[in-house]
């Protein structure tokens, strides 16, 4: 790896992704430095483990089970393939090969040594990355939805935006210590794939009557131990109030937020405790004494930014292309992979491909070095040489060119990753659970697996249709089991692992938390019992119906019934 | 317990007034935040005021006070307890123009935090100080040269440094 080779870190970077300025560059530079010099303090013993925890955090590094995980941000879930080389380079120089995508659009190394972290943040530095504020108690890397800029039901691309926010929240004077972590979330479409709903602050780009664009402000969202969906604060903020507004909102939070217990440090705990009106109340009192004049918004720098953001030059094509029609009827697999994995692009002749890193299985999210390349590769000769990271712990192409997409399955199945089954019952998201956790109680990893393989058809799965299952190794919910159609909930009981299932849970506009469907199941009766579910409900949906449309419409108790009679034949649920 | 200033341990001019110790006839001295009503009202002309400030002090109930202090002293109860600076801003916009004190388990790498948020000093206690000395606090300042937040005390704020760029 020649991880200091200047001339890597900026030809062939697209032009559809935000650049560094000398400015940006220089900042994390400097954070760097200064995390170069709080390794050498804490070696030396001028800061204690204590001290030095919330500085390592702010950069990314925990102290795991096994080893210390590094934490890399990927802003918005926008990545180049030169970005994508870099990341699959360190995996190879400082880790085992692999890296791990999570669902706040991060990749975590799970083996780096602390002396080489200083080293892992400047490579990263070189192709503008950091690992700032993956963790701590601060504003966390902000996400966005991962078909930003290209989904036909979008009204703004919510990456300027969270561009915007990703620059205010760092090191910020005033909330790089507050009560608890902070997480924000933008979706600029019709369609939340965010899961704005779950975050401490979620912002809907909206437009007015009057056709000006603002945001719907949400706040108090999330999940772990106590989830919540979040309220409405705001219906619509003008995009000159949004960073005074957000100031707003910090400042409440860092003022009167719970700090007596860290379960209930988080602003969900503040909006549910004092009430919605409160919580805006004391907001908007706070928003009416601020100096706005200060924050001075700069409609040229929103420009300024955006225009990193336009399209890439596409090329103007048919909308429907007789290549990709033809490869479809010849190769079975290949027409099943576009039915599964591609989704309309908003340019006629393209297409918004979802590279699965679900392989029947496998882990969720885990790519080896060579497969970030691959996938870096695919990028280039298909996609001008960006990528994306969702949610889901997947990888997207934005933007494929419908004549092209045979040729890239073909590339993406040389790398083992054309899984056609992306928002399938095999797409799971999954924690990395008890085999690296420190905080889990229950493994994950093998529940998904284990559920991959009994799925392993996949044809059966495209009869089932999208079904999102989602598991958690622990209460703290980092695999979202709460917002699953399914979720999976690890728990330790008397020395077993003991698994809680949960039905009905969605993470968009249309929120809801999961409700428990009964006690806790073995690890080995896991898949046995999501088997019966997806049967019943096979059984009972009408055409067309989800998953989660048959559960809302028939009812939880008709599932539960179905689990008991199923109990009382032998299954022992 | 050591008093930082510009980068600098410096001498304490402050007095802290124990809450059993008559006020003095002139000098500078601290006072708790449940004597500051009385102190106000009897102190002499040679006496300077400051008070030390719990973070969860509302400032309203400091408004009157505030342009008679010298001094205010935020406590910093653990270096996690971000309150400190939420107040220290709301303090500055009340237009409070004394020293203000960011006093308890500071470390130097926040200090660039506490000098944002509008702190002049920091005051820390022997064990910290023990293990960072001068230079450590210095090189903290230091390594925030570059800040992209507006309305703080910042030196070089990378938003009014690219507006100061298109301008030209």
């Amino acid at each position: 790896m020649t991880a200091h080779d200047p001339s890597l870190a900026r030809p062939n970077a697209p032009v559809t992704t935000y650049r560094y300025d000398a400015f940006d560059a220089a900042f994390v530079r400097e954070r760097v430095a200064e995390f170069r010099e709080q390794v050498r303090r804490r070696l030396e013993g001028k800061l204690t483990e204590d001290e030095f925890r919330p500085f390592r955090l702010m950069n990314g590094l925990y102290l795991q089970l096994h080893a210390y995980m590094l934490r890399v941000a990927i802003p918005y879930g926008t990545l180049t393939a030169l970005q994508m080389r870099r990341l699959a380079d360190i995996a190879d120089k400082y880790d085992r090969g692999y890296g791990h995508f999570t669902t706040r659009q991060n990749l975590q190394y799970n083996w780096p040594k602390l002396v080489d972290t200083p080293d892992i943040l400047e490579a990263l530095a070189e192709v503008e990355m950091h690992a700032i504020q993956t963790s701590g108690n601060c504003i966390r890397n902000v996400t966005a939805d991962h078909f930003s800029g290209v989904a036909p039901d979008e009204i703004e691309d919510p990456r300027p935006t969270a561009e915007f926010l990703r620059q205010w929240s760092s090191a910020h004077p005033e909330f790089s210590f507050l009560p608890r972590k902070f997480k924000i979330a933008v979706t600029g479409a019709a369609q939340d794939r965010a899961a704005i709903m779950v975050h401490d602050i979620g912002l809907a780009i909206v437009k007015n009557d009057a056709g000006e664009i603002g945001y719907k402000v949400v706040v108090g969202g999330g999940l772990g131990r106590s989830p919540f969906i979040g309220k409405v604060i705001r219906d619509f903020a003008p995009r000159a109030d949004l960073l005074a507004y957000l100031e707003a909102i910090m400042r409440v939070y860092n003022r009167f937020g719970r700090r007596d217990n860290k379960y209930k440090a988080r602003i969900k705990i503040l909006v549910h405790e004092k009430g919605i009106d409160e919580v805006r109340a004391a907001v908007e009192a706070e928003f009416a004494a601020m100096d706005r004049s200060v924050f001075a918004y700069d409609p040229a720098e929103f420009d300024r930014i955006a225009a990193f953001f336009a399209p890439p030059p596409y090329e103007t094509l048919p909308a429907d292309s007789q290549k990709l029609r033809a490869a479809r009827v010849e190769h079975p697999a290949f027409g099943n992979f576009v039915e599964v994995n591609v989704a309309p692009h908003k340019i006629p002749g393209y297409a918004v491909v979802t590279v699965s890193l679900k392989p029947i299985g496998g882990i969720p999210g885990d790519a080896t070095s060579a497969q970030m390349r691959a996938l870096a590769e695919a990028s280039e000769r298909f996609g001008f040489g960006e990528l994306r990271v969702s949610h889901e712990q997947n990888i997207i192409l934005p933007h494929v060119k419908q004549d092209d997409l045979f040729d890239l399955w073909k590339l993406l199945d040389a790398a083992g990753l054309a899984t056609a089954n992306a928002g399938l019952v095999s797409d799971i998201i999954s924690c990395p659970g008890l085999d690296y956790c420190s905080l889990a109680t229950a493994r994950s990893i093998p529940i998904a697996q284990a559920i991959s393989k009994r799925f392993s058809d996949l044809s059966r799965q495209r009869r089932i249709g999208k079904l999102g299952i989602k598991i958690s190794g622990c209460i703290n919910a980092c695999g979202h089991h709460h917002v699953g159609a399914i979720g999976i909930l690890g728990l330790e009981k008397k020395g077993q692992e003991s698994y809680q299932i949960t039905l009905g849970g969605d993470p968009t506009f249309s929120a809801s938390i999961g409700e428990i469907l009964g006690p806790g199941v073995t690890a080995e009766q896991a898949p046995d019992v999501i088997e019966h579910l997806v049967d019943f409900y096979l059984a009972e949906r009408h055409e067309g119906e989800t998953f989660i449309e048959t559960w809302r419409r028939i009812g939880h108790a008709r599932f539960k019934d179905v689990l008991r009679r199923e109990g009382e034949d032998g299954a022992d649920i | 317990m050591a008093l930082i200033s510009d980068g600098r341990f410096i001498d304490d001019v402050w007095r802290r007034l124990a809450e059993e110790e008559a006020l003095p006839k002139s000098g500078k001295v601290i006072v708790s935040l449940a004597r500051l009503d009385h102190a106000i009202e009897v102190h002499g002309p040679g006496v300077d005021l400051g008070v030390i400030a719990p973070n969860t002090t509302d400032p309203a109930a400091l408004a009157d006070a505030l342009p008679k202090l010298g001094l205010v002293s935020i406590v910093f109860p653990a270096f996690a307890d971000g309150r400190g600076f939420s107040l220290a801003r709301l303090l500055r916009r009340a237009g409070f123009a004394g020293e203000l004190r960011a006093s308890g388990r500071l470390l130097a790498d926040q200090y660039a935090h506490a000098l944002g948020c509008g702190f002049d000093t920091v005051e820390i206690p022997d064990d910290i100080e023990a293990r960072q000395d001068e230079t450590q606090w210095r090189a903290a300042r230091d390594a925030h040269a570059r800040t992209y937040q507006r309305g703080y005390v910042a030196p070089g704020s990378i938003l009014d440094a690219r507006r100061k760029a298109a301008a030209q």
